[in-house]
């Protein structure tokens, strides 16, 4: 009885999830109706499972550098871990198990392993702050990189072998098969990503960030981001909850990893899709979305996603648009003026609906708070 | 027996001994007074109590236990809450959040429970508002629970960081200048609410002060600190009256 009145008084925090859980549904549905209708270009049609994992990425790096308050920029680094464990633990059980089944069991591995990696990484990374941090996360990120680029993985009948140094020295029977096959990567990974387990798991990631934000750890890491210090003189315990932050952030960037492995037939370490290119590319998704606000960092990896696309008739200009059109999205949103500006938008048109003051007074945006 | 007893505390920093072979001892449910000119070492001392620096030497005991050098998270599981002389709050957090996570140890639930809305995370969420809104009640903050702790004027500020203090349940709150920038009226105000706060929760208060009006207004006894060392202590009147004291604040 308790429960469900408290739940059909739906909070304001509530409501905003809700919201944003909606907008995601709405997305979905509009574009399956453009599917079906053919309205859709096949070049679009490709890009829509790359955009589930931008959006994976963006949310989940925006739970280290909105909620947790460090700035990371080695997030491509465990989609990467993700992408190969899961990648590699479905290369393995090829045509053993039903595709579906599989394809979870990759998923969480690849979440797992890619969480494990986020622990291992910050346990030395998170004593540092700030820019050195930055750094630091960057340079894991490269290690990653580096070191999937020169793994050999073989399987014979006498089992697994490993070598760091080329497919020769793995030493295989005649029956082996090389998996991992350093620069050149995995091959032959089954297509498993679709834009529905996409969109599945977006809401799953939303699901898991939005209800662990509005929680007792949740509070508490947000504690430590805005004062340390005190947040230590209420008894919280500080390495514990940045790792619990890190670390989901890491595992949920893994799963993004393994949609991405899936999607393709080979999957290789590149500097363009797990180098610092790509951390850089999803942090400004995160900011341009706004720092803490998880709805923002889906809108901004959408549309800057498929700006590229929208402007492709422009040919030799469109990294140069994009850019410029990058500037000016950055400027309009987040520029004091422009916040005042739209400050003042809200309460002429709104203000007849909602109470004044503790209306203003909280959406008054800093860019950290939580909506 | 004494609340908190320290006993030849003693910290250096480089060459410099800011706190020299300090010495203390509070009774439970006493309003005791720190002062001292400006860089006596009296934020120091309390940085000893709440384990942000570890000393070189001496004993600090709390309720017949033996804190000396633990951890700031373990001091104050063992009891030790405080304020700071530059408030310190969540400023991005609202201002019932800001307590709930004073009460993040007394009322807990797991990361699964809270992720999955597990029954137990409406039980226990349910009780910390409830647990909450209580302490804010008490400090007349309740009608501004939802705003940013950043959005509240600065007497309410200062209220807020006690009463997030005090949803730790502890047994000693240390007041690190909780005057400092009030206006008399705002002072006044406070005294009462420091009085309050003794009585309703039975609490034993450590502060510090500058606050002439105050310090004489509230506090039972009094330790004057002056170059890291012990100037001289007792009751408000007789320290106060002290030629030392008049001395130490206002030169020879």
């Amino acid at each position: 009885m308790d429960k469900t009145n408290s739940k059909f008084k739906l909070s304001k925090t509530t409501k905003s999830n809700l919201i944003t859980y909606l907008i995601v549904i709405i997305a979905y549905l509009t574009v399956q109706l453009l599917l079906a209708g053919g309205h859709m270009s096949s070049l679009m049609e490709g890009l829509l499972v790359p955009l589930c994992i931008y959006v994976i990425l963006a949310v989940s790096l925006n739970l280290t550098v909105g909620i947790l308050g460090e700035l990371s920029l080695g997030h491509a680094g465990f989609m990467c871990v993700g992408a190969f464990s899961g990648a590699f633990f479905s290369k393995c059980t090829q045509g053993s198990m039903p595709d579906m089944l599989r394809f979870l069991l990759a998923l969480i591995i690849g979440a797992v392993v890619a969480g494990v990696f986020g622990i291992l990484i910050g346990i030395p990374v998170l004593r540092l702050k700030g820019d050195y941090l930055a750094i630091v996360t960057l340079a894991f990120g490269e290690i990653i990189k580096n070191l999937v680029n020169v793994l050999y993985i073989g399987r014979d009948s006498d089992g697994f072998h490993f070598s760091m140094k080329d497919s020769i020295s793995l030493h295989l029977k005649e029956d082996g098969e090389v998996l991992v096959n350093g620069a050149q990567g995995i091959t032959g990974t089954p297509h498993d990503s679709s834009f529905t387990i996409g969109v599945l798991l977006i809401l799953l990631a939303l699901f898991i960030i939005l209800n662990l934000i509005h929680s007792r750890d949740g509070r508490a890491i947000m504690a430590i981001r805005d004062n340390r210090i005190a947040a230590e003189s209420v008894g919280i315990n500080i390495t514990k909850y940045k790792l619990m932050a890190f670390s989901i952030s890491a595992a949920i960037a893994g799963v993004g990893g393994v949609l991405y492995a899936h999607n393709l037939s080979t999957l290789t370490a590149q500097p363009k899709n797990f180098g610092y290119n790509m951390s850089i590319m999803i942090l400004v998704y995160v900011v341009l979305g706004g720092i803490g606000n998880i709805r923002g960092s889906i809108i901004a990896a959408v549309l800057l996603t498929l700006l590229p696309e929208l402007l492709r008739g422009l040919s030799d200009y469109r990294m140069l648009i994009y850019a410029v059109v990058l500037i000016a999205m950055m400027l309009l949103n987040w520029s004091p003026k422009a916040i005042e500006w739209k400050e003042r938008f809200r309460e002429t048109y709104f203000s007849g609906r909602k109470t004044g003051k503790s209306e203003t007074a909280q959406v008054s945006q800093t860019g950290k708070g939580v909506k | 027996m004494p609340l908190l007893e320290v006993k030849n505390l003693t910290i250096s920093f480089g060459g410099l001994r800011a706190v020299d072979d300090f010495h203390l001892s509070i009774k439970k449910g006493q309003l005791y007074g720190l002062i001292g000119p400006n860089g006596a070492g009296k934020t120091t001392v309390f940085n000893l109590l709440t384990g942000v620096y570890k000393p070189d030497e001496g004993i600090i005991t709390l309720d017949d236990k033996d804190i000396t050098g633990l951890k700031t998270i373990e001091i104050n599981k063992a009891g030790i809450a405080r304020t700071f002389q530059n408030i310190r709050l969540f400023k991005e957090l609202s201002v019932l959040d800001n307590v709930k996570v004073g009460l993040h140890n007394h009322h807990p639930y797991s990361t699964f429970e809270g992720i999955f809305r597990l029954p137990n995370y409406y039980k226990v969420e349910k009780e910390m508002n409830e647990r909450a809104m209580e302490l804010l009640k008490v400090f007349d903050l309740h009608q501004e629970a939802n705003y940013l702790a950043a959005n509240l004027p600065y007497g309410k500020q200062r209220k807020l960081e006690i009463a997030r203090a005090l949803a730790t349940e502890p047994k000693l709150l240390l007041l690190d200048e909780p005057a400092a920038g009030m206006n008399p009226n705002e002072t006044g105000e406070l005294m009462d609410t420091i009085r309050f706060v003794r009585e309703k929760f039975d609490m034993t208060v450590l502060l510090i002060e500058h606050d002439m009006k105050l310090v004489s207004g509230i506090c039972e006894a009094l330790t004057v600190l002056n170059f890291g060392r012990i100037l001289t202590q007792g009751k408000t009147a007789d320290v106060l009256n002290d030629p030392q004291v008049i001395t130490a604040y206002l030169g020879e």
